[in-house]
C-alpha cells in the first residue's frame, strides 16, 4: 500500500539528474556496456554472486503478501481457526525476513563497493591517459571538455551507480517476482492488472521525459541567474560608477523571476507524476477486487489470494515508476560513459621511451629536416621546415600570430611530434631520445607562467625535484633574483595561490626562469610573454633572462624587437613556412617579410620613446 | 539542539509570513491526505468483510455491492491522489517563492551595500549565498507540510487502530517511532562521510582543473606521473568516504525496509489470535495491515526533517549575515554646475587584519580646472586607482573632501557623480549582451553617434567586421574580444555618456601603442572635456598639460613631464617605463 514517495523529502534538487540529453542511439547501449566492462575489470569481480543475492532480496519483498494469503486461506478460513498454522507461517516468515535483512545488507554493500572501485579505477585511468596525450589534444578550446571528462562525466556515472544501477538489478527482479506470484495465484487477474497498467507505461514515459526536459531548462535558467548575479559582482565598479545599479537590479530580478517560472513549470510534473501512478494503482485495485469477486469462484480464486493480490499491486507499481526514472538517468550515464571511453581510445602519440643514445652536456645543436605539422582535425600549420642551429647560439623565431612559430618551438621541446620530417637535438633524433634524458637536456619555458598552488621554493623545485634547498637558493642567486625574493611577504616560502595568482604575471615568469635555471638544460626554448608586465618587473625579468641564456643554446619565440636584435640568428615564419633566416641586420637590409615586421614594431614602440633620450 | 529548533521555527514562520497562501493550501492538501489514507484502509477493510469474503468464501454478493465497493475504493483513492497533487504543487510554490524572495533581497544588498563589504567577501562566496545557501535554507520547507500532517496522520491512524483493537495500536506505538529514529540515525551517520566525500570531489576537481590547466608546464617538466599519483590518492580518499556512506546506508536501509514488514507479521499473528477469539473481523485485520504498510514513509519523513533542520538553519544564518548589512545611504539628486575638481586634504586608509590601518592617501590636495588634461603618475601601489575610486564616489574618503563644482562627492554618491564623470577602469567589464547594449546601457542612441565614437577609439573596423556588427553578443559562440578591443569598447561606452570628465585608469594598457596614441589625440580634440589619465607609457604622459606625481600618499611633484624629469624619483620611474616600452 505504499503510495508515498521519497521525493517529498529530497525535493526537486535531487530529481532524476537530467544532464544534457545526449543521444547515444548511434552507438547502442550494448556496445557502450561491452566496451565499458572491458575497460573496467573491477566490474566482473563477484558479479554473479551479486546477481544471485539481488534475486534473494527481490524475493523477500513477497514475504508479507504470501504469508497473508497462507494465513487467510489455510489458517483462518473454514470452520475451525487453526492457530498453530498461523504461528508456523508467521515465525517462518519472520525468520526469512531477518535473514533477508542480512542478505540485503551484504548486497547493497557489495554493490556500493563495486561501484566505487569501478569509478575510482575509471577516473584514474582517464586522468592518466589525458596526461599521456600529446599537447596537440590539449588545445585551449578542449581544455574545459577534457576536465569535464574526469569530473562531471564521472560524477554522472557515480549518481547512476549509486541509484540507477542498483535499481535496474533489484527493481527488474522485483517486477518479475511479483508478476510470477500474481500469475501463480491467478493468471486471469494478472491479465486484468496488466491491462490497467498498459496505458500507465506510455503516459509515465511521456511525463517523465517532459519532466526531464523541464529540469534541463531549469538548469539553464539557474545558470543564467547565476551569470547575471556574477556579472553584477564582477562588474561592480563599472555598474556603480555609471549609475547602472537600478538597471542591473531589474536585469537580475528578471532572471530570478524567469527561474521561478521555470521552477513552477517543472513542478507541474513533480506534483503530477506520483499521484498519477497512485491513481492507476487504485484503479488496478478496484478492478482486481471487482473482477476477482465476480468471476473469482469460477477461476478457483481464494479470498486470501485476492487480498494478497491487493498488496501485490503496490509492490508492482513502485519499481515500475522507479525504472521509468532510472531509464532517463541510464541514457545520460551511458552517454557520459561513452564520452569517457572515447578519451581512453584517443591514441597516445608520444610513448615514453626508457633508453636512448647518450646526450652530451653543454649547449646543444638543433636540426630540422622537412618538418611538417598538422593538428588531428585541421589544416597543416608547418610545411617542410629545414634549418640548422649551432650549439650555443641564440635564436629568435619571429612571425605574425598563426605563422607557426610557437608550434615549431613546441615540436623542438617534443610537446608533440612532427607529422612528417625529423628533428635532431645534439645530433640525436628526438624520437630516439630517452624521455628522462630529453627532459633534462631540453627545457621549455612557456609563456603562461602557470604555477602550482604551493610555495615559490616548491615551484622552483619542480624544475628538478631532487634539488636541495641550497641548490634552489643558488639558482635564485645566479639569476640575481635575491632582492626580488626578499621583497615577497614570506621570501622564498611565499605561497603563490591557485595557478600562482597571488603573484603578478611578471613574477610568475621569474619563477619559471629560476625553475629552468635549476634544471640546467643544454637547450632552452623560451616562449616570450605577450601580455604586458609592469615596468619595474620587466627590467628584472630581462636581466634574469640574459643570465639564464648564458652557456646554452636558446630558442626564443620573440614578441619583442629587442629580443630579435640581440639574437645571433633570426628565423622568420610566415604561414607555416620558414621564409627568411639570418642575423637581424642582414634581414633588415633584405627588405622582405622581416623588414615589414620590423617596421611595424618600430612604429609601435620606438616612435614614442625615442624622443625622450 | 533546543536553540536549533527555535531558530528553525522562526525560519518557517518567516517563510510563512512572506507567502501564507501557498503554505496554507499545501498544509490543507497534506491534511486531506492524512484522512484519505486512513479512509482508504477503512474502505479496504470493509470491502474485505462485505464483498471479498462473502463473494469468494460464502454465499456470494450482489453485483450492486461489488460496484459500490469498487466505487468506494475509486473515490477515496482519487481524493488521496488529488491531495498529494495539491500538497506537492503548493508546497513547491511556497519553497520557490521563498527562494525567489531571498535571492532578490540578497542581490539587492550586493548592489547597494558600501564597497568595503565587497573587499571582505570574495565573489564566489556571494554567489554561493544566492545559489546553494538559498537551496539549503529552504530545503527544510520541502518536507514541512507533509511532516506537519504526519502528526494528524498519526492521531487519526492510532484512533483507527484503537477502534479495531487496542493491541494493534500498541504494536504501532512500539514500532513506528523506531523508524523515525532509524532514519534520523542513518541520515546523520551519512552526513559526515557524505560531506567529506563532497569535499574530496571538490579537491579532485580542482586537481583536475589545475593539472589540465597547467598541462604545458607539467609536460615541459615531465611531471605527469606525479600528477597522476596526486589524483589517484584523492580518488582513493573519495572512494573510501563513499564506501563509508554505503556502509551506513546498507546497515540501516534494510532494517528500515524490513520493520513495517515485521510489523505486518506481528499483526498477522495477533490478528489470527484475535480472530479466533471473535474479537476482530478479517476485514479489520486487513485494514490494520494496509495502514501499517502506508505509515512507514511518513515516519521516515519526520526523520529526514530532523536531519535537514540544522543544515537549513546554518544556511539561513549565512544569508541573514548579508541581509543584516546596511545599504548605503540614499543620495539626494543634485545638479552639478561645473566640472571643476577639488581634493581638499583627502586621506584614505583601509583596514588590514591584525594590523593598523594601511594609509594609502595622506592629506592630499588637488585642483583640476575644466578642460585640462592631467596625467597621474606613480609607482605600483601609490594610490592612483584609489584616487580614481574616491573621485567617482565609489568609496568615501577617510578624511577631507572632494568637490565637483559646488557639490561634495560624498553627497553625490556614484550615481550622482556619474552624471559628469565617466571612468574607464583597468579591468574592463562587458555584460554578456549585445555590443549595442554594452555601449548604450539601453539608451536610444542613434547609430551615427555610436559609429562616430567607435571611430574615435579606433574600434569601428573590428566591430563592423563582426558578422552581426553591433548586435553581436559578447562571449557567445567563441566571440572573444582581445584585451585591447575590450578596452577600446569601454572607452567608447564612457564617451557615449557624454561626460564632462573622462577618467582613463590604465585603460589602454592592452591597446597597441600606436593605436593608443591615436586614440588619445582623438580624445583631446574636445576642449571642454577634462581628461584624467593614469598611465605607464611615456607617450601618453607627454600628452598631458600637467603631470601629477603621486608618491608617499601625496602629490609629491607636479608640472609638465619635462619639468618633472629633474625630480630624481620621477625620472627613475620614467626610465623604467621607457625600457619596458622598447
Amino acid at each position: 500500500m505504499t503510495v508515498l514517495d521519497g521525493s517529498d523529502v529530497i525535493g526537486p534538487g535531487d530529481e532524476p539528474e537530467p544532464m544534457a540529453l545526449v543521444d547515444i542511439d548511434d552507438v547502442g547501449a550494448l556496445q557502450v556496456l561491452r566496451r565499458g566492462v572491458a575497460e573496467s575489470p573491477e566490474l566482473k569481480e563477484g558479479f554473479w554472486g551479486t546477481v544471485v543475492r539481488a534475486l534473494g532480496v527481490a524475493g523477500s519483498k513477497l514475504l508479507v503478501p504470501v504469508t497473508i494469503q497462507l494465513i487467510i486461506d489455510k489458517g483462518l478460513s473454514g470452520d475451525e481457526v487453526d492457530l498453530s498454522k498461523v504461528v508456523t507461517f508467521v515465525s517462518l516468515s519472520a525468520l526469512l525476513l531477518i535473514a533477508s535483512i542480512f542478505l540485503e545488507r551484504a548486497t547493497y554493500f557489495r554493490l556500493g563497493c563495486m561501484a566505487e572501485n569501478v569509478l575510482r579505477g575509471l577516473r584514474v585511468r582517464v586522468f592518466s591517459h589525458l596526461h599521456k596525450l600529446s599537447l596537440a589534444e590539449h588545445t585551449a578550446s578542449k581544455k574545459g571538455v577534457l576536465t569535464a571528462r574526469v569530473t562531471s562525466d564521472v560524477e554522472t556515472l557515480t549518481r547512476f551507480a549509486q541509484w540507477g544501477a542498483i535499481a535496474w538489478v533489484v527493481d527488474s527482479f522485483q517486477i518479475i517476482a511479483v508478476l510470477a506470484l500474481m500469475t501463480y495465484y491467478s493468471w486471469e487477474l494478472t491479465l486484468v492488472t496488466l491491462a490497467v497498467h498498459i496505458p500507465l507505461i506510455p503516459t509515465l514515459r511521456i511525463m517523465q521525459y517532459r519532466q526531464l526536459r523541464a529540469y534541463d531548462v531549469l538548469r539553464t535558467r539557474v545558470s543564467e541567474t547565476l551569470g547575471s548575479i556574477s556579472e553584477s559582482v564582477m562588474g561592480m565598479n563599472m555598474i556603480r560608477s555609471y549609475g547602472q545599479r537600478k538597471a542591473t537590479r531589474e536585469r537580475i530580478d528578471q532572471a530570478i523571476d524567469d527561474q521561478y517560472k521555470q521552477q513552477m513549470s517543472a513542478a507541474r510534473y513533480f506534483s503530477f507524476i506520483i499521484p498519477m501512478t497512485d491513481i492507476f494503482g487504485v484503479v488496478a485495485i478496484a478492478s482486481v477486487v471487482g473482477s476477482g469477486v465476480w468471476w473469482g469462484s469460477s477461476w478457483g480464486l481464494t479470498s486470501g489470494e485476492l487480498i494478497a493480490y491487493i498488496f501485490l499491486v503496490n509492490l508492482l507499481l513502485s519499481p515500475i515508476t522507479q525504472l521509468g526514472e532510472v531509464l532517463d538517468q541510464t541514457q545520460t550515464a551511458l552517454a557520459g560513459w561513452w564520452k569517457i571511453l572515447k578519451v581512453i581510445d584517443t591514441p597516445i602519440e608520444i610513448p615514453d621511451k626508457n633508453f636512448g643514445p647518450e646526450i652530451q652536456t653543454g649547449p646543444l645543436s638543433v636540426k630540422a629536416e622537412g618538418v611538417e605539422f598538422a593538428y588531428r582535425e585541421g589544416d597543416r600549420v608547418l610545411h617542410g621546415i629545414n634549418v640548422e642551429l649551432l650549439a650555443g647560439s641564440s635564436v629568435a623565431i619571429v612571425g605574425e600570430t598563426g605563422s607557426g612559430k610557437t608550434t615549431f618551438a613546441k615540436l623542438i621541446a617534443r610537446l608533440a611530434d612532427p607529422t612528417a620530417g625529423k628533428l635532431f637535438v645534439g645530433g640525436v633524433d628526438l624520437k630516439e631520445m630517452a624521455s628522462q634524458d630529453r627532459r633534462s637536456a631540453i627545457r621549455m619555458v612557456p609563456q603562461d607562467g602557470f604555477l602550482f598552488d604551493t610555495t615559490v621554493a616548491e615551484n622552483i623545485r619542480y624544475g628538478r625535484p631532487e634539488a636541495t634547498y641550497n641548490e634552489v637558493e643558488e639558482a635564485v642567486h645566479s639569476l640575481d633574483l635575491q632582492p626580488w625574493i626578499e621583497s615577497l611577504p614570506d621570501g622564498i616560502n611565499t605561497l603563490v595561490g591557485e595557478r600562482g595568482e597571488s603573484l603578478s604575471v611578471g613574477e610568475r615568469q621569474l619563477v619559471a626562469l629560476v625553475r629552468a635555471q635549476l634544471a640546467d638544460p643544454g637547450l632552452l626554448v623560451l616562449d616570450e610573454a605577450t601580455s604586458s608586465v609592469d615596468p619595474e618587473t620587466e627590467t628584472v625579468l630581462e636581466h634574469a633572462l640574459e643570465r639564464l641564456a648564458e652557456g646554452r643554446t636558446t630558442i626564443s619565440v620573440a614578441h619583442r624587437l629587442s629580443t630579435a636584435e640581440r639574437s645571433d640568428l633570426v628565423l622568420v615564419f610566415d604561414h607555416g613556412n620558414l621564409v627568411e633566416q639570418g642575423p637581424h641586420d642582414e634581414l633588415k637590409e633584405n627588405g622582405g617579410v622581416y623588414n615589414k615586421l620590423y617596421d611595424s614594431w618600430l612604429g609601435n614602440t620606438r616612435e614614442n620613446s625615442d624622443g625622450s633620450n | 539542539m533546543d536553540g536549533v529548533f527555535r531558530r528553525a521555527a522562526k525560519l518557517v514562520a518567516r517563510s510563512f509570513r512572506l507567502h501564507p497562501v501557498p503554505h496554507i493550501l499545501a498544509a490543507m492538501g497534506a491534511n486531506i491526505f492524512s484522512f484519505a489514507v486512513v479512509g482508504f484502509t477503512v474502505v479496504i477493510g470493509r470491502v474485505t468483510d462485505e464483498v471479498i469474503i462473502p463473494g469468494l468464501d460464502q454465499e456470494g454478493v450482489s453485483g450492486k455491492s461489488v460496484l459500490i465497493g469498487m466505487g468506494a475504493i475509486g473515490i477515496v483513492g482519487l481524493s488521496r491522489g488529488m491531495s498529494i497533487m495539491i500538497r506537492r504543487w503548493f508546497n513547491m510554490m511556497a519553497v520557490a517563492r521563498t527562494q525567489r524572495t531571498w535571492r532578490k533581497s540578497l542581490t539587492y544588498r550586493y548592489l547597494y551595500v558600501p564597497m568595503k563589504f565587497h573587499w571582505e567577501y570574495p565573489a564566489g562566496k556571494l554567489l554561493a549565498h544566492t545559489d546553494s545557501d538559498v537551496e539549503v535554507a529552504t530545503s527544510m520547507l520541502m518536507p514541512l507540510a507533509f511532516a506537519m500532517s504526519v502528526v494528524v496522520l498519526i492521531v487519526v491512524s492510532l484512533f483507527s487502530l484503537l477502534v479495531v483493537h487496542p493491541l494493534f495500536a500498541l504494536v504501532a506505538v512500539l514500532l513506528f517511532p523506531s523508524l523515525t529514529w532509524l532514519t534520523r540515525s542513518m541520515s546523520s551517520g551519512i552526513s559526515g562521510p557524505a560531506a567529506q566525500a563532497q569535499e574530496e570531489v571538490g579537491k579532485l576537481s580542482s586537481i583536475a582543473h589545475e593539472s589540465l590547466e597547467g598541462v604545458l608546464v607539467i609536460k615541459t617538466l615531465g611531471r605527469e606521473q606525479d600528477e597522476v599519483d596526486r589524483f589517484e590518492k584523492t580518488a582513493s580518499d573519495l572512494k573510501d568516504q563513499r564506501i563509508k556512506v554505503a556502509r551506513v546506508r546498507s546497515n540501516h536501509a534494510p532494517v528500515i525496509f524490513a520493520l513495517p514488514q515485521l510489523g505486518n507479521l506481528i499483526l498477522l499473528l495477533l490478528g489470527g489470535w484475535l480472530y479466533s477469539q471473535d474479537a476482530v473481523s478479517l476485514g479489520e485485520v486487513v485494514r490494520a495491515l494496509a495502514l501499517f504498510s502506508i505509515l512507514a514513509l511518513p515516519m521516515q519523513i519526520l526523520g529526514f526533517l530532523f536531519t535537514q533542520i540544522p543544515q537549513s538553519v546554518v544556511a539561513q544564518d549565512r544569508i541573514d549575515g548579508v541581509l543584516e548589512t546596511d545599504t548605503e545611504k540614499e543620495f539626494p539628486q543634485s545638479e552639478i554646475e561645473s566640472s571643476a575638481i577639488k581634493f581638499t586634504n583627502v586621506s584614505f586608509s583601509y583596514p588590514v587584519a591584525g594590523q593598523s590601518d594601511h594609509l594609502v592617501l595622506n592629506d592630499l590636495s588637488i585642483d583640476i580646472t575644466p578642460g585640462e588634461t592631467v596625467a597621474l603618475v606613480g609607482s605600483t601601489g601609490s594610490g592612483k586607482s584609489t584616487l580614481v575610486s574616491l573621485l567617482t564616489g565609489l568609496m568615501p574618503t577617510t578624511k577631507g573632501e572632494i568637490t565637483l563644482g559646488d557639490c561634495n562627492v560624498s553627497d553625490l554618491g556614484p550615481e550622482g557623480a556619474s552624471t559628469v564623470i565617466a571612468p574607464v577602469l583597468q579591468e574592463t567589464f562587458l555584460f554578456a549582451d549585445t555590443l549595442r547594449e554594452n555601449l548604450t546601457f539601453g539608451r536610444p542612441i542613434p547609430d551615427g553617434e555610436i559609429n562616430r565614437v567607435l571611430q574615435l577609439v579606433e574600434a569601428d573596423s573590428f566591430v563592423f567586421e563582426l558578422s552581426n556588427g553591433l548586435e553581436t553578443v559578447v562571449g557567445e559562440r567563441g566571440m572573444t574580444l582581445s584585451g585591447g578591443q575590450r578596452q577600446r569598447l569601454a572607452i567608447a561606452r564612457a564617451l557615449l555618456c557624454r561626460p564632462k570628465i573622462l577618467v582613463l585608469d590604465d585603460a589602454t594598457s592592452a591597446v597597441d601603442p600606436t593605436i593608443e596614441a591615436e586614440i588619445l589625440s582623438n580624445l583631446q580634440t574636445n576642449p571642454d572635456r577634462t581628461l584624467i589619465v593614469v598611465a605607464h607609457r611615456l607617450a601618453t604622459i607627454r600628452l598631458a598639460d600637467r603631470v601629477l606625481f603621486l608618491s608617499g600618499g601625496k602629490i609629491s611633484a607636479e608640472g609638465t613631464h619635462d619639468e618633472l624629469l629633474s625630480v630624481p624619483e620621477y625620472s627613475a620611474l620614467a626610465q623604467a617605463y621607457e625600457r619596458a616600452g622598447s
